[in-house]
């Protein structure tokens, strides 16, 4: 078409001319070229409030808190505080994988909720939430309840966090509440942060016992979607390492409670569990590095950086035995589909890590980028951490707590010296370090932080991209254009994704999504053949 | 291993907990029932998480797309107020989508701190920021009132208030009224009028939005659903039929006590007497004969119930859902000789306690049923726990049931997350009839040769 757009800003002018004038000034800012790596990268307009009615695909600060965070935590009743909705939607329809062995406590099948009614809205809610608290734990006993607050709870004043405190004395188990209404920020970002916080204040840290591993490590921001937290456990055990907590896939309260007996966190995304690394490196003292186990490489790349943390030749050796025989399964698979993927295209936009720890599994099958950005994610998402000083706090981050934390007068051992960490980093440890999304994207491809409807329908008209990743409220919009989607929130009941066997999923997967000849089928004959010609079938 | 490992038989007065909900929130079926207009925009006035919420389940439980805005509350907003970041919504809506119709519901974070729709409606008019020959309407959907069906029935309501009008001229049509229920069950009302010759106007009509074909296009209004243009005609029908009591109700009597047109409101018509309500209604208020295609199925219905009754008679249910579904499907199952064991929902209403005593009053078992605040599907559980049943109908929550207490289960009702068919072929009318028989003997005839010993392993059934 003589009318294609051919270069990113001239896409980005069409993507916006429709808009109304103060719209469109707000979205070219969150929209703009990648760039080659090694080239200064320019800021990028992200988390801040959505427009009204642009269709967004983001979520609440609920579904980040209680959905993302806490929800894949097996042994904690997760009890919502408010109607019946946020807690029903949120039951179960994130694929958080769980294996409580035959007999383990496992809350992850059911949904709790004080199903707040008209009353309590009127009257106040705290009644309710102590009776609901109480008869939780006559039915289940319980470990550990988390208390989640729904929209109108924070409006009407319940104080959630002092029921939780009086019932914690009264039945002598954990019980910790999360102000996590969904107005709070402008995204599910600011309840992750919520969550980060709760777990730091009232579980990590509570039981010191010692933990039996030479190498010892938590899981940060990996939530065992289609049992990535398996394979990911699968190759670590291999290796050698000792995973004492992951936060918070197929995870218990206990693990969370022991996580500071690791020497180092490893954060898979970034975006939902950053501010847990922090604060346990200034707690516990507590080193941690970014990982990436998507992608068959970045795991590789991965897990020789977590050996070499430990500077133990034997971990070291071990460690590359394993990518040596892992990846010779994947190249096998990988030299036999590659040809029928090699050049094809995707766009991928979703998350806040997602988008861009997938970019590395298309790229593995030769195909090419086009477009990607986050759903909730944050500048240093997008641009690296070394951004981070320079992001202006606004009002709706302010009214995220930030947590004052201080070395541990007990727990606090830093695991490497300062000449130590230096030397590691030398080594490409590159401790507290992430680099971002943008670089090394490339100038022709599109980044858009928190793509709506609107935009999203215009670039698949002008790219036509060969598959596009998102999630469910995108599928069936994007198929219905006969390119298919790929769900990077729960993999279209795929996955694991993760590790080296992940890997070879999503190979196969994404040869079938990109070879399908389903779209050939839109045209009825009738349809396609020529004019009508008046013929007798002659036998 | 037992998924829901930590329920047992001991049932413990509950007043504050609800476990394994059987209902989900008004906004969803606001949402539902707006899509059900053509050229519709539905948007959520609250938080943007309800609004991704509901759009993800019905697009699970639909497998099609489902667009709607939402007014991305922000802290300021829940304090000051809503109407700034609606009236921002209504420009940009009708900007960027150009739909014909919005049509806003409310949340429990709008309606606690007391957003009026209808004067920020009527502030987007003044402000002209709603194009002409464009319609709002709207609807007061508070989640902590009622259940996703009173949200469905506040949003059929609130499109027939933006609407209907009365010209004074008799239009001659019937418009019926469908409760909570799937696309399909919609195109086969309809059907059932058409077989008859009586002209209909349905609102809403979702046949043709979530069930759509594959075309290779995306078209954000689907050319079906009932047109402003015919909404508005209603006010000069001949009568209204209403089918389902919670869903329908309200928006039957508002055009009887409005327009004066004369309202009927009866259950939903799955199962075979529930239909011969149905279609003797349409006969009365038509005064339309029945046409020997409809006997002919429903002679189908009454043979294939007689050939196999022999499997259905005295099996135990238990069933959750939605009261007018329920309401039907106990009918339907006492028709069938089995036994309504244990019915739950989430809904409440006085009239599911009067109806399921009258239906139940000569089933010969103690059965159980339970409506509103903590009737669950953990108190379903536990019943079963202490004595269980033959066969589950529910939606696709009940698998965990199923799999624990290995009971075979037909999916029904909303939300089904891991079956399709639900949005193409009916449980509504006798082809309905037939469809729910036929997957309730699948259900129980392969348990009975799962479980056959090798004597008893027939070939014939």
């Amino acid at each position: 078409m003589s009318t294609k757009p051919t270069n990113v800003e001239e896409i980005k002018k069409e993507l916006i001319a429709k808009m109304p004038t103060k719209v469109a000034r707000k979205r070219a800012k969150s929209i703009l070229p990648g760039t080659e790596v090694g080239e200064p990268i320019p800021e990028i307009q992200s988390n801040v409030r959505t427009i009204p009615g642009i269709i967004t695909q983001r979520g609440c600060t609920y579904a980040g808190c209680k959905g993302v965070v806490l929800g894949p935590s097996r042994d904690i009743v997760n009890l919502t505080h408010g109607p019946i909705g946020c807690g029903f939607y949120s039951w179960l329809t994130r694929r958080n994988q769980t294996d409580a062995g035959p007999d383990g406590e496992n809350y992850i099948p059911y949904a709790f909720s004080t199903d707040m009614t008209e009353h309590d809205i009127v009257f106040g809610g705290e009644k309710k939430l102590r009776a609901a608290i109480q008869e939780a734990y006559d039915n289940f006993h319980p470990k550990a309840i988390s208390i989640f607050s729904t929209c109108p709870v924070g409006l009407i004043g319940d104080d959630i966090h002092a029921v939780a405190r009086t019932m914690q004395e009264e039945l002598g188990i954990t019980i910790f509440a999360n102000s996590c209404e969904g107005y709070k920020g402008v995204s599910q970002s600011a309840g992750h942060h919520i969550a980060n916080n709760q777990i730091m204040k009232h579980v990590i840290g509570t039981k010191d016992v010692e933990v039996e591993g030479k190498f010892k490590v938590n899981m940060l921001g990996e939530y065992n979607i289609g049992g990535d937290a398996f394979e990911i456990e699968r190759i670590l055990e291999k290796c050698g390492f000792t995973l004492v907590a992951t936060f918070s896939g197929n995870s218990t309260v206990e693990d969370f409670r022991k996580a500071h007996a690791a020497d180092l966190n490893t954060v898979m995304c970034h975006r939902s569990l950053n501010y847990v690394a922090e604060m346990m490196e200034t707690k516990y003292g507590i080193p941690w590095i970014k990982v990436n186990f998507i992608g068959a490489e970045a795991s590789a790349k991965s897990l020789r950086r977590m050996a070499a943390y430990f500077e133990d030749q034997e971990l070291i050796d071990r460690t590359e035995a394993v990518i040596a025989e892992e990846l010779e399964k994947v190249k096998t698979v990988v030299d036999e589909i590659k040809p029928r993927t090699d050049g094809k295209a995707a766009m991928l936009f979703v998350g806040g890590s997602r988008a861009h720890h997938y970019q590395e599994l298309f790229k593995e099958l030769g195909m090419k980028i086009l477009g990607a950005g986050y759903e909730f994610a944050h500048r240093d998402d997008y641009e690296g951490r070394h951004v981070l000083p320079t992001i202006k706090i606004d009002a709706d981050s302010r009214n995220i707590e930030e947590l004052e934390i201080h070395p541990d007068p007990e727990r606090y051992k830093p695991r490497k010296t300062e000449e130590e960490l230096a030397r590691l980093n030398e080594k490409g440890l590159d401790f507290k370090g992430y680099e971002g999304m943008i670089g090394g994207m490339g100038k022709d491809a599109m980044v858009i932080d928190d793509i709506n409807h609107y935009e999203t329908e215009k670039l698949l008209e002008i790219y036509k991209p060969d598959i596009f990743c998102a999630g469910i409220k995108e599928k069936y919009i994007v198929q219905k254009m006969g390119i298919p989607l790929k769900q990077l929130h729960n993999y279209d009941m795929g996955g694991p994704y993760a590790g080296f066997n992940g890997a070879i999923n999503w190979y196969r997967d994404i040869d079938r999504m990109v070879n399908t000849k389903v779209w050939n089928l839109i045209k009825a004959p009738w349809q396609t053949d020529g004019p009508e010609l008046e013929a007798t079938y002659v036998a | 291993m037992a998924l829901l490992r930590h329920t047992t038989g001991e049932i413990k007065e509950r007043k504050a907990l609800t476990v394994n909900p059987a209902k989900t929130c008004q906004p969803v079926g606001a949402m539902y029932a707006a899509l059900g207009v053509k050229g519709c925009f539905p948007h959520s006035h609250g938080s943007q998480g309800c609004c991704a919420y509901h759009r993800s389940a019905l697009t699970r439980h639909y497998k099609e797309p489902v667009v709607a805005g939402t007014s991305s509350f922000t802290e300021g907003s829940s304090v000051f107020g809503g109407q700034s970041n609606l009236i921002t919504a209504i420009d940009n809506i009708f900007t960027l989508y150009d739909p014909e119709v919005i049509a806003i519901h409310t949340t429990c974070l709008s309606e606690t701190i007391g957003d009026d729709l209808m004067q920020i409606s009527q502030k987007a008019k003044d402000d002209g920021k709603v194009p002409a020959g464009k319609h709002i309407v709207y609807a007061s959907t508070p989640s902590y009132v009622g259940t996703h069906v009173t949200g469905y029935a506040n949003m059929v309501k609130g499109i027939l208030k933006g609407f209907v009008a009365k010209t004074g001229t008799p239009n001659g049509k019937i418009n019926v009224i469908p409760g909570f229920c799937e696309p399909s069950d919609m195109a086969e009302m309809r059907r059932l009028a058409d077989m008859m010759g009586i002209d209909i106007t349905m609102v809403p009509d979702t046949n043709g939005v979530l069930n759509g074909p594959m075309t290779g296009h995306y078209e954000m209004y689907p050319d079906a659903g009932a047109t402003p243009a015919e909404i508005a005609g209603m006010g000069d029908a001949k009568a209204t039929i209403g089918l389902g009591r919670w869903a329908t109700a309200d928006a039957v009597n508002f055009l009887d006590a409005e327009f004066k047109v004369p309202g009927h409101v009866m259950g939903l018509p799955i199962g075979l007497k529930a239909t011969d309500r149905y279609v003797d209604l349409l006969r009365k208020v038509s005064g339309k004969t029945v046409p020997d295609a409809i006997n002919f199925e429903r002679g189908q219905v009454v043979d294939l119930l007689s050939d196999y009754s022999q499997y259905f008679y005295g099996k135990k249910v238990a069933m959750a859902g939605d009261p007018d579904q329920l309401l039907a499907l106990v009918e339907f199952c006492i028709t069938l000789g089995m036994i309504p064991a244990y019915t739950v929902t989430g809904t409440s209403g006085k009239y599911f306690e009067e109806r399921m005593t009258e239906l139940l009053k000569d089933v010969p078992y103690d059965c159980k049923f339970k409506c509103g605040g903590e009737a669950d599907m953990y108190l379903l559980h536990q019943w079963i726990k202490n004595d269980p049943v033959d066969l589950l109908i529910g939606n696709t929550y009940l698998k965990y049931v199923a799999r624990d207490e290995d009971i075979p289960l037909v999916r029904h009702g909303f939300p089904i997350l891991d079956r399709v068919g639900h949005q193409y072929f009916p449980s509504v009318g006798y082809s309905g009839a037939m469809r729910l028989m036929e997957k309730f003997l699948e259900a129980l005839l392969d348990r009975l040769d799962r479980d056959a010993p090798e004597t008893r392993f027939e070939l014939q059934l």
